[in-house]
Protein backbone atom coordinates (compact mmCIF):
# COMPACT_ATOMS: atom_id res chain seq x y z
CA UNK A 1 0.00 0.00 0.00
CA UNK A 2 1.53 3.34 -1.00
CA UNK A 3 1.46 6.51 1.11
CA UNK A 4 -1.55 7.89 -0.70
CA UNK A 5 -3.63 4.79 -0.09
CA UNK A 6 -2.57 4.67 3.55
CA UNK A 7 -3.56 8.30 4.11
CA UNK A 8 -6.93 7.68 2.46
CA UNK A 9 -7.54 4.61 4.64
CA UNK A 10 -6.48 6.49 7.76
CA UNK A 11 -8.81 9.37 6.88
CA UNK A 12 -11.76 7.02 6.42
CA UNK A 13 -10.98 5.11 9.63
CA UNK A 14 -10.72 8.35 11.61
CA UNK A 15 -13.94 9.64 10.11
CA UNK A 16 -15.84 6.55 11.18
CA UNK A 17 -14.24 6.60 14.62
CA UNK A 18 -15.25 10.23 15.02
CA UNK A 19 -18.81 9.39 14.01
CA UNK A 20 -18.86 6.50 16.47
CA UNK A 21 -17.68 8.80 19.27
CA UNK A 22 -19.88 11.73 18.27
CA UNK A 23 -22.94 10.86 20.45
CA UNK A 24 -20.74 11.14 23.55
CA UNK A 25 -20.22 14.84 22.93
CA UNK A 26 -23.36 15.73 21.03
CA UNK A 27 -26.72 16.99 22.09
CA UNK A 28 -30.02 15.87 20.63
CA UNK A 29 -29.90 18.38 17.78
CA UNK A 30 -26.41 17.33 16.74
CA UNK A 31 -27.34 13.66 16.90
CA UNK A 32 -30.39 14.28 14.75
CA UNK A 33 -28.40 16.31 12.22
CA UNK A 34 -25.60 13.75 12.02
CA UNK A 35 -28.13 10.96 11.48
CA UNK A 36 -29.70 12.92 8.64
CA UNK A 37 -26.29 13.57 7.09
CA UNK A 38 -25.33 9.89 7.29
CA UNK A 39 -28.57 8.95 5.54
CA UNK A 40 -27.68 11.37 2.76
CA UNK A 41 -24.13 10.00 2.72
CA UNK A 42 -25.52 6.52 2.00
CA UNK A 43 -27.72 8.04 -0.69
CA UNK A 44 -24.70 9.84 -2.17
CA UNK A 45 -22.63 6.65 -2.08
CA UNK A 46 -25.34 4.89 -4.05
CA UNK A 47 -25.13 7.56 -6.74
CA UNK A 48 -21.34 7.58 -6.65
CA UNK A 49 -21.43 3.97 -7.86
CA UNK A 50 -23.22 5.17 -10.97
CA UNK A 51 -21.70 8.58 -11.62
CA UNK A 52 -18.19 8.28 -10.24
CA UNK A 53 -17.47 4.60 -10.75
CA UNK A 54 -19.41 3.75 -13.90
CA UNK A 55 -19.73 7.15 -15.55
CA UNK A 56 -23.53 7.08 -15.70
CA UNK A 57 -25.00 10.45 -14.77
CA UNK A 58 -28.35 9.45 -13.31
CA UNK A 59 -30.73 12.31 -12.65
CA UNK A 60 -33.47 10.21 -11.16
CA UNK A 61 -31.88 8.75 -8.07
CA UNK A 62 -34.57 10.25 -5.84
CA UNK A 63 -37.09 7.74 -7.21
CA UNK A 64 -35.21 4.88 -5.58
CA UNK A 65 -34.88 6.81 -2.33
CA UNK A 66 -38.61 7.49 -2.38
CA UNK A 67 -39.57 3.93 -3.23
CA UNK A 68 -37.44 2.72 -0.33
CA UNK A 69 -39.08 5.21 2.00
CA UNK A 70 -42.65 4.61 0.80
CA UNK A 71 -42.17 0.83 0.88
CA UNK A 72 -41.03 1.05 4.47
CA UNK A 73 -44.11 2.99 5.50
CA UNK A 74 -46.62 1.11 3.37
CA UNK A 75 -45.34 -2.33 4.34
CA UNK A 76 -45.16 -1.53 8.06
CA UNK A 77 -48.01 -2.99 10.13
CA UNK A 78 -50.32 -0.18 11.30
CA UNK A 79 -50.70 -1.38 14.85
CA UNK A 80 -47.26 -2.68 15.75
CA UNK A 81 -43.61 -2.15 14.94
CA UNK A 82 -42.49 -3.96 11.81
CA UNK A 83 -39.32 -5.97 11.74
CA UNK A 84 -36.23 -4.41 10.21
CA UNK A 85 -35.21 -7.91 9.16
CA UNK A 86 -37.84 -8.06 6.45
CA UNK A 87 -38.86 -4.42 5.97
CA UNK A 88 -35.40 -3.32 4.96
CA UNK A 89 -34.75 -6.16 2.47
CA UNK A 90 -38.26 -5.67 1.07
CA UNK A 91 -37.67 -1.95 0.53
CA UNK A 92 -34.33 -2.62 -1.15
CA UNK A 93 -35.82 -5.40 -3.26
CA UNK A 94 -38.68 -3.21 -4.49
CA UNK A 95 -36.39 -0.32 -5.35
CA UNK A 96 -33.95 -2.73 -6.96
CA UNK A 97 -36.79 -4.15 -9.04
CA UNK A 98 -37.81 -0.68 -10.14
CA UNK A 99 -34.17 0.10 -10.93
CA UNK A 100 -34.02 -3.06 -13.02
CA UNK A 101 -36.98 -1.91 -15.12
CA UNK A 102 -35.76 1.69 -15.40
CA UNK A 103 -32.19 0.64 -16.09
CA UNK A 104 -33.17 -1.92 -18.69
CA UNK A 105 -34.74 0.85 -20.74
CA UNK A 106 -32.67 3.90 -19.89
CA UNK A 107 -29.30 2.19 -20.35
CA UNK A 108 -30.08 1.83 -24.02
CA UNK A 109 -29.49 5.57 -24.25
CA UNK A 110 -26.32 7.54 -23.63
CA UNK A 111 -25.19 10.95 -22.43
CA UNK A 112 -27.79 13.63 -22.13
CA UNK A 113 -30.54 11.24 -23.26
CA UNK A 114 -29.73 8.94 -20.36
CA UNK A 115 -29.95 11.89 -17.98
CA UNK A 116 -33.33 12.87 -19.40
CA UNK A 117 -34.76 9.36 -19.39
CA UNK A 118 -33.77 8.73 -15.78
CA UNK A 119 -35.27 12.09 -14.84
CA UNK A 120 -38.47 11.19 -16.66
CA UNK A 121 -38.78 7.88 -14.81
CA UNK A 122 -38.20 9.61 -11.50
CA UNK A 123 -40.87 12.19 -12.30
CA UNK A 124 -43.26 9.37 -13.17
CA UNK A 125 -42.67 7.86 -9.74
CA UNK A 126 -43.10 11.30 -8.20
CA UNK A 127 -46.49 11.83 -9.87
CA UNK A 128 -47.67 8.35 -8.94
CA UNK A 129 -47.09 9.27 -5.30
CA UNK A 130 -48.34 12.82 -5.79
CA UNK A 131 -51.52 12.20 -7.73
CA UNK A 132 -52.80 8.89 -6.41
CA UNK A 133 -54.06 7.91 -2.97
CA UNK A 134 -51.51 5.09 -2.83
CA UNK A 135 -49.12 6.97 -0.60
CA UNK A 136 -51.45 9.58 0.81
CA UNK A 137 -51.18 11.89 -2.19
CA UNK A 138 -49.62 15.29 -1.62
CA UNK A 139 -50.07 14.95 2.15
CA UNK A 140 -47.82 11.95 2.34
CA UNK A 141 -48.10 9.25 4.98
CA UNK A 142 -46.90 8.70 8.52
CA UNK A 143 -44.97 5.79 9.92
CA UNK A 144 -46.85 5.31 13.15
CA UNK A 145 -44.72 2.56 14.65
CA UNK A 146 -41.02 2.63 13.92
CA UNK A 147 -39.54 -0.74 13.02
CA UNK A 148 -37.02 -2.66 15.06
CA UNK A 149 -35.93 -6.16 15.94
CA UNK A 150 -37.73 -7.18 19.12
CA UNK A 151 -36.18 -5.61 22.21
CA UNK A 152 -32.74 -5.82 20.67
CA UNK A 153 -33.07 -2.98 18.21
CA UNK A 154 -35.52 -0.15 18.78
CA UNK A 155 -35.14 2.46 16.06
CA UNK A 156 -37.54 4.75 17.89
CA UNK A 157 -34.64 5.68 20.15
CA UNK A 158 -32.51 8.42 18.53
CA UNK A 159 -29.21 6.98 19.75
CA UNK A 160 -30.06 3.51 18.48
CA UNK A 161 -31.14 4.95 15.15
CA UNK A 162 -27.89 6.90 14.98
CA UNK A 163 -25.82 3.81 15.63
CA UNK A 164 -27.85 1.72 13.22
CA UNK A 165 -27.46 4.39 10.53
CA UNK A 166 -23.72 4.54 11.18
CA UNK A 167 -23.51 0.76 10.86
CA UNK A 168 -25.44 0.94 7.56
CA UNK A 169 -23.09 3.66 6.32
CA UNK A 170 -20.05 1.60 7.26
CA UNK A 171 -21.42 -1.51 5.58
CA UNK A 172 -22.34 0.47 2.45
CA UNK A 173 -18.91 2.06 2.30
CA UNK A 174 -17.11 -1.25 2.84
CA UNK A 175 -19.34 -2.98 0.29
CA UNK A 176 -18.61 -0.36 -2.37
CA UNK A 177 -14.90 -0.35 -1.55
CA UNK A 178 -14.77 -4.12 -2.04
CA UNK A 179 -16.86 -3.82 -5.16
CA UNK A 180 -14.44 -1.27 -6.59
CA UNK A 181 -11.55 -3.70 -6.23
CA UNK A 182 -13.42 -6.67 -7.61
CA UNK A 183 -13.41 -7.81 -11.21
CA UNK A 184 -16.90 -6.38 -11.48
CA UNK A 185 -15.73 -3.03 -10.13
CA UNK A 186 -12.73 -2.88 -12.43
CA UNK A 187 -15.00 -3.57 -15.36
CA UNK A 188 -17.23 -0.68 -14.28
CA UNK A 189 -14.17 1.57 -14.07
CA UNK A 190 -13.17 0.46 -17.54
CA UNK A 191 -16.65 1.29 -18.82
CA UNK A 192 -16.39 4.76 -17.29
CA UNK A 193 -13.07 5.48 -18.97
CA UNK A 194 -13.74 3.94 -22.36
CA UNK A 195 -16.79 1.80 -22.98
CA UNK A 196 -15.92 1.36 -26.65
CA UNK A 197 -12.61 -0.22 -25.70
CA UNK A 198 -14.31 -2.49 -23.18
CA UNK A 199 -16.62 -3.81 -25.88
CA UNK A 200 -13.71 -4.28 -28.26
CA UNK A 201 -11.95 -6.25 -25.54
CA UNK A 202 -14.90 -8.60 -25.17
CA UNK A 203 -17.00 -7.16 -22.38
CA UNK A 204 -20.72 -6.99 -22.98
CA UNK A 205 -21.07 -3.75 -21.08
CA UNK A 206 -24.85 -3.55 -20.83
CA UNK A 207 -25.28 -6.24 -18.11
CA UNK A 208 -22.53 -4.64 -16.06
CA UNK A 209 -24.16 -1.24 -16.24
CA UNK A 210 -27.56 -2.73 -15.45
CA UNK A 211 -26.18 -4.57 -12.43
CA UNK A 212 -24.59 -1.35 -11.19
CA UNK A 213 -27.89 0.47 -11.71
CA UNK A 214 -29.80 -2.13 -9.68
CA UNK A 215 -27.25 -2.16 -6.86
CA UNK A 216 -27.33 1.62 -6.80
CA UNK A 217 -31.14 1.63 -6.65
CA UNK A 218 -31.17 -0.87 -3.79
CA UNK A 219 -28.61 1.16 -1.83
CA UNK A 220 -30.69 4.29 -2.35
CA UNK A 221 -33.61 2.38 -0.88
CA UNK A 222 -31.51 1.69 2.20
CA UNK A 223 -31.17 5.45 2.58
CA UNK A 224 -34.92 5.76 1.92
CA UNK A 225 -35.68 3.24 4.65
CA UNK A 226 -33.57 5.19 7.13
CA UNK A 227 -35.11 8.47 5.98
CA UNK A 228 -38.62 7.16 6.61
CA UNK A 229 -37.70 5.72 9.99
CA UNK A 230 -35.91 8.86 11.07
CA UNK A 231 -38.61 11.31 10.04
CA UNK A 232 -41.58 9.02 10.60
CA UNK A 233 -43.15 10.62 7.57
CA UNK A 234 -42.74 10.52 3.80
CA UNK A 235 -44.26 12.66 1.08
CA UNK A 236 -43.85 12.90 -2.70
CA UNK A 237 -41.27 15.68 -2.46
CA UNK A 238 -38.78 13.00 -1.50
CA UNK A 239 -38.89 11.84 -5.12
CA UNK A 240 -38.76 15.31 -6.66
CA UNK A 241 -36.13 16.22 -9.22
CA UNK A 242 -34.53 18.65 -6.79
CA UNK A 243 -33.62 15.75 -4.50
CA UNK A 244 -31.93 13.99 -7.43
CA UNK A 245 -30.15 17.25 -8.13
CA UNK A 246 -29.06 17.68 -4.53
CA UNK A 247 -27.47 14.27 -4.31
CA UNK A 248 -25.69 14.86 -7.61
CA UNK A 249 -24.33 18.12 -6.19
CA UNK A 250 -23.19 16.27 -3.07
CA UNK A 251 -21.23 13.77 -5.15
CA UNK A 252 -19.66 16.47 -7.33
CA UNK A 253 -18.93 18.72 -4.35
CA UNK A 254 -17.18 15.88 -2.54
CA UNK A 255 -15.23 14.72 -5.57
CA UNK A 256 -16.34 12.39 -8.33
CA UNK A 257 -14.80 8.94 -8.36
CA UNK A 258 -14.07 8.77 -4.65
CA UNK A 259 -16.16 6.99 -2.06
CA UNK A 260 -14.88 9.32 0.63
CA UNK A 261 -15.91 12.19 -1.64
CA UNK A 262 -19.54 11.16 -1.20
CA UNK A 263 -19.07 11.17 2.58
CA UNK A 264 -17.33 14.53 2.62
CA UNK A 265 -19.82 15.97 0.16
CA UNK A 266 -22.79 14.91 2.28
CA UNK A 267 -21.35 16.52 5.39
CA UNK A 268 -20.22 19.65 3.57
CA UNK A 269 -23.57 20.11 1.84
CA UNK A 270 -25.61 19.64 5.02
CA UNK A 271 -23.35 21.86 7.09
CA UNK A 272 -23.44 24.57 4.43
CA UNK A 273 -27.22 24.35 4.48
CA UNK A 274 -27.23 24.73 8.26
CA UNK A 275 -24.80 27.62 8.01
CA UNK A 276 -26.78 29.62 5.48
CA UNK A 277 -30.06 28.85 7.25
CA UNK A 278 -28.72 30.22 10.53
CA UNK A 279 -30.64 33.31 11.61
CA UNK A 280 -28.04 33.89 14.29
CA UNK A 281 -25.51 34.56 11.54
CA UNK A 282 -27.53 35.91 8.65
CA UNK A 283 -30.58 37.34 10.39
CA UNK A 284 -33.44 38.03 8.00
CA UNK A 285 -31.33 37.04 5.02
CA UNK A 286 -31.32 33.45 6.30
CA UNK A 287 -34.64 32.85 4.55
CA UNK A 288 -32.74 33.27 1.25
CA UNK A 289 -30.34 30.49 2.20
CA UNK A 290 -30.62 28.89 -1.26
CA UNK A 291 -28.80 31.88 -2.72
CA UNK A 292 -25.80 31.60 -0.41
CA UNK A 293 -25.66 27.83 -0.81
CA UNK A 294 -25.89 28.07 -4.58
CA UNK A 295 -23.14 30.65 -4.86
CA UNK A 296 -20.91 28.61 -2.59
CA UNK A 297 -21.43 25.50 -4.69
CA UNK A 298 -20.72 27.39 -7.91
CA UNK A 299 -17.52 28.74 -6.37
CA UNK A 300 -16.55 25.27 -5.14
CA UNK A 301 -17.02 23.67 -8.53
CA UNK A 302 -15.07 26.48 -10.21
CA UNK A 303 -12.20 26.53 -7.73
CA UNK A 304 -12.07 22.85 -6.78
CA UNK A 305 -12.27 20.89 -10.02
CA UNK A 306 -11.58 17.62 -8.19
CA UNK A 307 -14.00 18.38 -5.40
CA UNK A 308 -13.24 18.62 -1.70
CA UNK A 309 -11.18 15.42 -1.76
CA UNK A 310 -8.79 17.21 -4.09
CA UNK A 311 -8.14 20.07 -1.68
CA UNK A 312 -5.08 18.49 0.02
CA UNK A 313 -3.58 17.81 -3.41
CA UNK A 314 -4.18 21.37 -4.51
CA UNK A 315 -2.64 22.74 -1.34
CA UNK A 316 0.37 20.45 -1.70
CA UNK A 317 0.78 21.52 -5.31
CA UNK A 318 0.73 25.17 -4.27
CA UNK A 319 3.22 24.55 -1.50
CA UNK A 320 5.58 22.75 -3.84
CA UNK A 321 5.13 25.35 -6.55
CA UNK A 322 3.68 22.78 -8.92
CA UNK A 323 1.24 23.85 -11.54
CA UNK A 324 -2.27 22.75 -10.67
CA UNK A 325 -2.77 21.15 -14.03
CA UNK A 326 0.26 18.95 -13.59
CA UNK A 327 -0.82 17.93 -10.13
CA UNK A 328 -4.31 17.11 -11.31
CA UNK A 329 -3.18 15.05 -14.26
CA UNK A 330 -0.59 13.22 -12.21
CA UNK A 331 -3.13 12.46 -9.52
CA UNK A 332 -5.59 11.28 -12.13
CA UNK A 333 -2.99 9.10 -13.75
CA UNK A 334 -2.16 7.78 -10.32
CA UNK A 335 -5.44 5.95 -10.04
CA UNK A 336 -7.46 8.41 -8.07
CA UNK A 337 -10.68 7.13 -9.56
CA UNK A 338 -12.29 4.37 -7.67
CA UNK A 339 -10.26 5.16 -4.58
CA UNK A 340 -11.70 5.43 -1.14
CA UNK B 1 -4.16 -18.37 -49.77
CA UNK B 2 -5.04 -21.79 -48.53
CA UNK B 3 -8.66 -21.87 -47.38
CA UNK B 4 -7.89 -23.38 -44.00
CA UNK B 5 -5.42 -20.62 -43.15
CA UNK B 6 -7.89 -17.81 -43.60
CA UNK B 7 -9.03 -16.70 -40.17
CA UNK B 8 -10.95 -13.59 -41.14
CA UNK B 9 -12.90 -13.07 -44.31
CA UNK B 10 -15.10 -10.18 -45.36
CA UNK B 11 -17.13 -10.68 -48.52
CA UNK B 12 -18.85 -8.05 -50.62
CA UNK B 13 -19.06 -5.67 -47.71
CA UNK B 14 -20.82 -2.40 -48.26
CA UNK B 15 -21.84 0.37 -45.92
CA UNK B 16 -24.10 3.33 -46.54
CA UNK B 17 -24.29 6.46 -44.43
CA UNK B 18 -27.48 7.98 -45.76
CA UNK B 19 -26.73 8.83 -49.35
CA UNK B 20 -22.99 8.25 -48.99
CA UNK B 21 -21.61 4.88 -49.99
CA UNK B 22 -18.68 4.59 -47.59
CA UNK B 23 -17.81 1.02 -48.57
CA UNK B 24 -18.68 -0.54 -51.88
CA UNK B 25 -18.44 -4.30 -52.35
CA UNK B 26 -15.18 -4.77 -50.47
CA UNK B 27 -13.86 -8.29 -50.00
CA UNK B 28 -10.82 -9.10 -47.94
CA UNK B 29 -9.13 -12.14 -46.44
CA UNK B 30 -6.58 -12.37 -43.67
CA UNK B 31 -4.63 -15.59 -43.21
CA UNK B 32 -2.70 -16.87 -40.23
CA UNK B 33 0.98 -16.04 -40.39
CA UNK B 34 0.48 -13.00 -42.60
CA UNK B 35 0.12 -9.26 -42.34
CA UNK B 36 -2.54 -7.92 -44.66
CA UNK B 37 -2.21 -4.17 -44.92
CA UNK B 38 -5.00 -1.86 -46.03
CA UNK B 39 -3.86 1.49 -47.36
CA UNK B 40 -5.70 4.43 -48.81
CA UNK B 41 -6.17 8.12 -48.50
CA UNK B 42 -8.20 9.64 -45.68
CA UNK B 43 -11.86 8.89 -46.25
CA UNK B 44 -11.12 5.83 -48.34
CA UNK B 45 -13.15 3.66 -45.95
CA UNK B 46 -10.35 1.84 -44.13
CA UNK B 47 -11.59 2.52 -40.61
CA UNK B 48 -15.18 1.79 -41.65
CA UNK B 49 -13.97 -1.57 -42.93
CA UNK B 50 -12.21 -2.34 -39.64
CA UNK B 51 -15.26 -1.23 -37.69
CA UNK B 52 -17.43 -3.62 -39.67
CA UNK B 53 -15.00 -6.50 -39.40
CA UNK B 54 -14.72 -6.00 -35.64
CA UNK B 55 -18.49 -5.71 -35.22
CA UNK B 56 -18.51 -2.13 -34.07
CA UNK B 57 -20.93 -1.19 -36.82
CA UNK B 58 -23.08 -3.48 -38.95
CA UNK B 59 -22.57 -3.67 -42.70
CA UNK B 60 -25.31 -2.57 -45.08
CA UNK B 61 -24.48 -5.62 -47.14
CA UNK B 62 -22.02 -8.51 -47.24
CA UNK B 63 -20.79 -11.03 -44.71
CA UNK B 64 -17.99 -11.43 -42.21
CA UNK B 65 -16.49 -14.80 -41.31
CA UNK B 66 -14.24 -15.36 -38.32
CA UNK B 67 -12.45 -18.69 -37.91
CA UNK B 68 -14.80 -20.21 -40.45
CA UNK B 69 -18.00 -19.02 -38.75
CA UNK B 70 -20.39 -16.45 -40.10
CA UNK B 71 -20.22 -13.67 -37.49
CA UNK B 72 -21.99 -10.97 -39.48
CA UNK B 73 -24.71 -10.64 -36.86
CA UNK B 74 -22.52 -11.17 -33.82
CA UNK B 75 -21.94 -8.31 -31.44
CA UNK B 76 -18.50 -6.82 -31.07
CA UNK B 77 -17.87 -8.33 -27.60
CA UNK B 78 -18.84 -11.78 -28.87
CA UNK B 79 -16.43 -11.48 -31.79
CA UNK B 80 -13.73 -10.32 -29.42
CA UNK B 81 -14.27 -13.32 -27.17
CA UNK B 82 -14.16 -15.57 -30.21
CA UNK B 83 -10.63 -14.41 -31.01
CA UNK B 84 -10.77 -11.03 -32.71
CA UNK B 85 -8.60 -8.36 -31.14
CA UNK B 86 -8.43 -4.78 -32.31
CA UNK B 87 -6.52 -1.66 -31.49
CA UNK B 88 -7.64 1.86 -32.26
CA UNK B 89 -6.19 4.75 -34.18
CA UNK B 90 -6.23 6.83 -31.01
CA UNK B 91 -5.05 5.53 -27.66
CA UNK B 92 -7.84 3.78 -25.80
CA UNK B 93 -5.87 2.67 -22.81
CA UNK B 94 -7.04 3.31 -19.26
CA UNK B 95 -4.70 6.08 -18.13
CA UNK B 96 -5.43 5.80 -14.42
CA UNK B 97 -4.64 2.07 -14.37
CA UNK B 98 -1.14 0.63 -14.30
CA UNK B 99 0.17 -1.20 -17.35
CA UNK B 100 -0.49 -4.51 -15.62
CA UNK B 101 -4.02 -3.47 -14.66
CA UNK B 102 -4.77 -2.46 -18.23
CA UNK B 103 -3.68 -5.86 -19.48
CA UNK B 104 -5.37 -7.72 -16.66
CA UNK B 105 -8.68 -6.01 -17.32
CA UNK B 106 -8.43 -7.01 -20.96
CA UNK B 107 -7.54 -10.57 -19.97
CA UNK B 108 -10.58 -10.75 -17.72
CA UNK B 109 -12.83 -10.26 -20.70
CA UNK B 110 -12.28 -13.83 -21.78
CA UNK B 111 -13.12 -15.22 -18.33
CA UNK B 112 -15.76 -12.86 -17.02
CA UNK B 113 -17.23 -13.43 -13.59
CA UNK B 114 -19.36 -10.36 -13.00
CA UNK B 115 -21.17 -12.06 -10.14
CA UNK B 116 -17.91 -12.51 -8.22
CA UNK B 117 -18.46 -9.21 -6.46
CA UNK B 118 -15.96 -9.97 -3.73
CA UNK B 119 -13.11 -11.40 -5.70
CA UNK B 120 -10.24 -8.94 -5.79
CA UNK B 121 -9.34 -8.36 -9.43
CA UNK B 122 -5.65 -8.59 -8.52
CA UNK B 123 -6.11 -12.10 -7.17
CA UNK B 124 -7.05 -13.80 -10.38
CA UNK B 125 -4.05 -15.96 -11.32
CA UNK B 126 -5.23 -16.77 -14.84
CA UNK B 127 -5.87 -13.13 -15.77
CA UNK B 128 -2.64 -11.98 -14.18
CA UNK B 129 -0.63 -14.64 -16.00
CA UNK B 130 -2.23 -13.69 -19.33
CA UNK B 131 -1.61 -10.01 -18.62
CA UNK B 132 2.03 -10.56 -17.73
CA UNK B 133 2.60 -12.64 -20.85
CA UNK B 134 0.94 -10.03 -23.06
CA UNK B 135 2.88 -7.15 -21.53
CA UNK B 136 6.10 -9.09 -21.88
CA UNK B 137 5.43 -9.89 -25.51
CA UNK B 138 4.66 -6.25 -26.25
CA UNK B 139 7.91 -5.18 -24.62
CA UNK B 140 6.38 -3.64 -21.53
CA UNK B 141 7.69 -6.04 -18.89
CA UNK B 142 9.85 -3.31 -17.41
CA UNK B 143 7.02 -0.85 -16.78
CA UNK B 144 4.30 -3.09 -15.41
CA UNK B 145 3.51 -0.95 -12.40
CA UNK B 146 3.72 2.39 -14.18
CA UNK B 147 0.48 4.29 -14.66
CA UNK B 148 -0.49 4.01 -18.28
CA UNK B 149 -1.11 7.73 -18.57
CA UNK B 150 2.54 8.37 -17.80
CA UNK B 151 3.92 6.16 -20.56
CA UNK B 152 5.58 7.59 -23.66
CA UNK B 153 3.48 7.69 -26.81
CA UNK B 154 5.27 4.68 -28.24
CA UNK B 155 4.73 2.69 -25.07
CA UNK B 156 1.06 3.60 -25.10
CA UNK B 157 0.79 2.17 -28.61
CA UNK B 158 2.58 -0.95 -27.39
CA UNK B 159 0.10 -1.15 -24.53
CA UNK B 160 -2.75 -1.01 -27.05
CA UNK B 161 -1.27 -4.12 -28.65
CA UNK B 162 -0.61 -5.74 -25.28
CA UNK B 163 -4.25 -5.29 -24.31
CA UNK B 164 -5.26 -7.00 -27.53
CA UNK B 165 -2.85 -9.85 -26.87
CA UNK B 166 -4.15 -10.31 -23.32
CA UNK B 167 -7.47 -11.46 -24.76
CA UNK B 168 -5.66 -14.30 -26.57
CA UNK B 169 -6.87 -13.36 -30.05
CA UNK B 170 -6.10 -15.21 -33.24
CA UNK B 171 -6.83 -12.25 -35.46
CA UNK B 172 -5.53 -8.73 -34.84
CA UNK B 173 -7.04 -5.64 -36.43
CA UNK B 174 -4.53 -2.87 -35.93
CA UNK B 175 -5.64 0.63 -36.85
CA UNK B 176 -2.59 2.82 -37.42
CA UNK B 177 -0.39 1.40 -34.66
CA UNK B 178 2.52 3.55 -35.88
CA UNK B 179 0.66 6.86 -35.77
CA UNK B 180 2.72 9.62 -34.18
CA UNK B 181 5.74 7.42 -33.50
CA UNK B 182 9.38 8.41 -33.81
CA UNK B 183 11.91 6.36 -35.77
CA UNK B 184 13.08 4.27 -32.84
CA UNK B 185 9.57 3.55 -31.63
CA UNK B 186 8.53 2.62 -35.16
CA UNK B 187 11.35 0.11 -35.39
CA UNK B 188 10.31 -1.41 -32.09
CA UNK B 189 6.69 -1.68 -33.21
CA UNK B 190 7.64 -3.22 -36.55
CA UNK B 191 9.74 -5.81 -34.75
CA UNK B 192 6.73 -6.55 -32.55
CA UNK B 193 4.43 -6.92 -35.57
CA UNK B 194 6.96 -9.19 -37.20
CA UNK B 195 7.07 -11.42 -34.15
CA UNK B 196 3.27 -11.50 -33.87
CA UNK B 197 2.89 -12.50 -37.49
CA UNK B 198 4.01 -16.03 -36.78
CA UNK B 199 1.09 -16.76 -34.50
CA UNK B 200 -1.65 -14.38 -35.64
CA UNK B 201 -3.51 -13.18 -38.68
CA UNK B 202 -2.97 -9.42 -38.77
CA UNK B 203 -4.96 -6.79 -40.62
CA UNK B 204 -2.95 -3.59 -40.57
CA UNK B 205 -4.20 -0.13 -41.43
CA UNK B 206 -1.29 2.22 -41.80
CA UNK B 207 -0.22 5.42 -43.51
CA UNK B 208 3.53 4.84 -43.17
CA UNK B 209 4.23 3.35 -46.59
CA UNK B 210 7.80 2.34 -45.80
CA UNK B 211 6.57 0.34 -42.85
CA UNK B 212 3.70 -1.18 -44.80
CA UNK B 213 5.93 -2.39 -47.61
CA UNK B 214 8.35 -3.81 -45.05
CA UNK B 215 5.96 -5.91 -43.00
CA UNK B 216 3.00 -6.66 -45.23
CA UNK B 217 2.59 -9.91 -47.12
CA UNK B 218 -0.47 -8.63 -48.88
CA UNK B 219 -1.70 -5.10 -49.51
CA UNK B 220 -5.18 -3.89 -50.35
CA UNK B 221 -5.50 -0.39 -51.73
CA UNK B 222 -8.75 1.46 -51.18
CA UNK B 223 -10.02 4.59 -52.83
CA UNK B 224 -13.47 6.13 -52.29
CA UNK B 225 -14.82 3.10 -50.45
CA UNK B 226 -13.74 0.58 -53.03
CA UNK B 227 -10.75 -1.68 -53.64
CA UNK B 228 -8.64 -0.72 -56.61
CA UNK B 229 -5.86 -3.25 -56.13
CA UNK B 230 -5.00 -6.15 -53.84
CA UNK B 231 -1.99 -8.40 -53.90
CA UNK B 232 1.64 -8.73 -52.96
CA UNK B 233 3.68 -5.60 -52.17
CA UNK B 234 5.44 -5.94 -55.52
CA UNK B 235 2.16 -6.20 -57.37
CA UNK B 236 0.79 -3.10 -55.62
CA UNK B 237 4.02 -1.19 -56.09
CA UNK B 238 3.92 -1.86 -59.81
CA UNK B 239 0.22 -1.30 -60.30
CA UNK B 240 -0.35 1.64 -62.62
CA UNK B 241 -3.80 2.25 -61.17
CA UNK B 242 -2.40 2.50 -57.65
CA UNK B 243 0.38 4.79 -58.73
CA UNK B 244 -2.15 7.14 -60.29
CA UNK B 245 -4.85 6.99 -57.68
CA UNK B 246 -2.85 6.75 -54.51
CA UNK B 247 0.82 7.37 -54.97
CA UNK B 248 0.11 10.45 -57.05
CA UNK B 249 2.11 9.46 -60.09
CA UNK B 250 1.01 10.11 -63.66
Amino acid sequence: MNDSKVSKAVFVALAFLALAAFPAVSGQYGLDLATKIMVFAIFALSLELLVGTTGLVCFGQAAFLGIGAYSTVLLSPPDQAGSVLWLLPAAMLLAGGYALAVGALSLRTKGVYFIMVTLAFAQMAYYVAHDTPLGGGTDGIYLLMKPGVGDWLDLDKPLVLYQFTLACLLVTFAFLALLGRSRFGRALAGIRVNEQRMRATGFSTYPYKLAAFVISGALSALAGFLFAVKGGYVNPELMGWHVSGEVLIIVILGGLGHLRGALIGAFAFALLQEFFKSEAIFGEFAKHWHLGLGLTIIASVALLPRGLVGVPGQIAARLHGTALGEASSAAKAGGSHGGH
Amino acid sequence: MAGTDILLRGQHISRRWGGLLALNDVSIEVARGTVHAVIGTNGAGKSTLVNILSGEIPPSGGTVELLGQDVTHWTQPRRARAGLGRSYQRNTIYPSFSVLENCRLAAQASAQKPWALWQDARRCPASTAAALAAADRAGLAGVLQREAGLLSHGQKRQLEIAMCLATAPQVLLLDEPLAGMGAEETERMLALLDSLKATHAILLIEHDMDAVFRVADCITVMVNGGVIASGSPDFVRNSAEVRVAYLGEH
